[in-house]
């Protein structure tokens, strides 16, 4: 095992911590208040790491060269001008508010549009990519629903809107809960391989 | 305690459980017990390819926080970064992973600094980055990854939101492979019709095992398949005592 007393103490937190959901005395659940409250204060603490990550990865790539250091400079930039209206007006004042409303805003809204097009386009390439059964149902619906919810021209077809919960409601939901099931299944056994120390998905 | 507590603590008690009984009872078993998922075969020829080219691989570990369930996915896109980081850590150009939040950047980090003292090679903190704080700069800055650094290989397994779209179609311009999986409903669907190489729910948790990450990943996968029909059948059986007006 490599690190054993790190990853001892892991697994020793991590086993307080679910034997503090399920079983009530009140000691472990204090317990676990505590530690999942010392969580959040250390996944805060890494967000301040991850932004000096941003900013150190953009000085050396501003620093080596190459052909995005234009983005480099405008995100260097944008951040200390960001940091310093937010940091001396406050986060709710029309300034930092003018940032957010003219500048954040308009550009996550055009990376949505563009989106659209992006699906629209890659789900035509999925039917030149696989096509099957699977590819073919998977666009047919999209252009139920995409055709019952905006109808063209304002013209509705009858029965397309019934259809469409029908498909939303028992086929979509029932794959949905399927794959949930699998997903939940996934994080389960994740968690315990952990736990178990059975697995360790990080250095040390 | 409830009723609920209990169930509850006796599942998670016996799927530990199953997990061990597993890793010690059919490790000969373990090889023959894998169907094949085309994406994992094509991602071992092209990690090797990569190796070969002198190209780069570039793993993306999503924006998942470290504290609530969507950490899970991201923690095995860590165990996926460690397998294939000490595959590719003797090529001409190491791996790259990016992420969108703080903790998956650190411990990234951590993953790479580990290979690093395994192979003996010099740690470069570039090669784990945080690439944005929000779901659409957090894609903006993996965009600029696939496009500038010259990547052959892109494997995207964390929790996304619809903003992945915008990276596979960056990995599919710049001609490289893109497998992706997540536990996200709706990007699983974008995924769908976007990657080439999909991973469909539980798939997605299968990586360690079809990477070589160890045998306990391999029994979990077996401890995972017996637990699904356990609970199909208590659905089923839910269902039947419904009908049949007992419950």
């Amino acid at each position: 095992m490599k690190a054993p007393i790190s990853t001892s103490i892991a697994i020793a937190i991590g086993l307080l911590v679910l034997f503090g959901y399920f079983i009530p005395i009140d000691g472990l659940m204090q317990l676990r208040e505590i530690l999942l409250g010392w969580g959040v204060i250390l996944a805060a603490v890494a967000l301040l790491v991850g932004v000096a990550n941003l900013v150190y990865s953009h000085v050396r790539k501003l620093r080596d060269g190459g052909v995005s250091r234009a983005n480099s400079i405008v995100l260097i930039v944008s951040l200390g001008l960001t940091l310093a209206i937010v940091g001396w007006f406050g986060p709710t004042h029309s300034y930092s508010m003018w940032i957010f409303n003219n500048i954040q805003l308009p550009i996550e809204a055009s990376l949505m549009a563009i989106l659209a097009v992006i699906l629209a386009y890659a789900s035509i390439r999925l039917l030149q990519r696989r096509l099957n059964l699977l590819s073919i149902v998977f666009v047919v619906s999209a252009l139920v629903v995409l055709i019952s919810t905006a109808p063209i021209f304002g013209v509705e077809v009858p029965g397309l809107n019934e259809f469409r919960l029908w498909v939303i409601q028992v086929p979509a939901a029932a794959g949905a809960r399927g794959i949930l099931l699998g997903v939940g299944l996934g994080i389960t056994a994740t968690a315990l391989r952990i736990l178990l120390g059975a697995d360790r998905p990080f250095g040390g | 305690m409830t009723l609920a507590g209990i169930i509850g603590l006796i599942f998670v008690l016996f799927f530990a459980g199953l997990i061990i009984v597993f890793t010690f009872t059919s490790r000969k078993l373990q090889k023959s017990y894998l169907r094949e998922i085309p994406a994992f075969m094509k991602l071992r020829n092209a990690v090797g390819l990569v190796v070969e080219a002198g190209t780069r691989l570039h793993l993306s570990l999503g924006r998942g926080e470290i504290i609530g369930p969507e950490s899970s996915v991201g923690l095995v896109g860590l165990s996926a970064l460690a397998r294939i980081g000490h595959t590719t850590a003797n090529s001409d150009r190491s791996p790259v992973a990016t992420s969108g939040t703080g903790p998956l950047g650190i411990l990234s980090q951590d993953t790479f600094g580990s290979i690093s003292r395994s192979i003996g090679a010099e740690f470069d903190p570039l090669n784990g980055r945080v690439s944005g704080l929000t779901p659409f700069s957090y894609a903006a800055g993996v965009l600029s990854v696939i496009n500038d650094e010259n990547v052959g290989v892109n494997i995207l397994i964390g929790n996304f939101g619809s903003e992945v779209a915008l990276i596979t179609e960056a990995g599919e311009r710049a001609n490289s492979l893109t497998v992706a999986g997540t536990d996200n409903i709706t990007a699983q669907a974008i995924l769908y019709a976007s990657a080439q190489e999909p991973l469909i729910g539980e798939e997605t948790y299968a990586s360690g095992a079809y990477l070589g990450a160890g045998s306990s990943h391999i029994a979990s996968l077996r401890a995972q398949d017996l637990l699904r029909w356990v609970l199909i059948s208590i659905i089923l059986i839910g269902a039947i005592l419904k009908l049949a007006g007992v419950l």
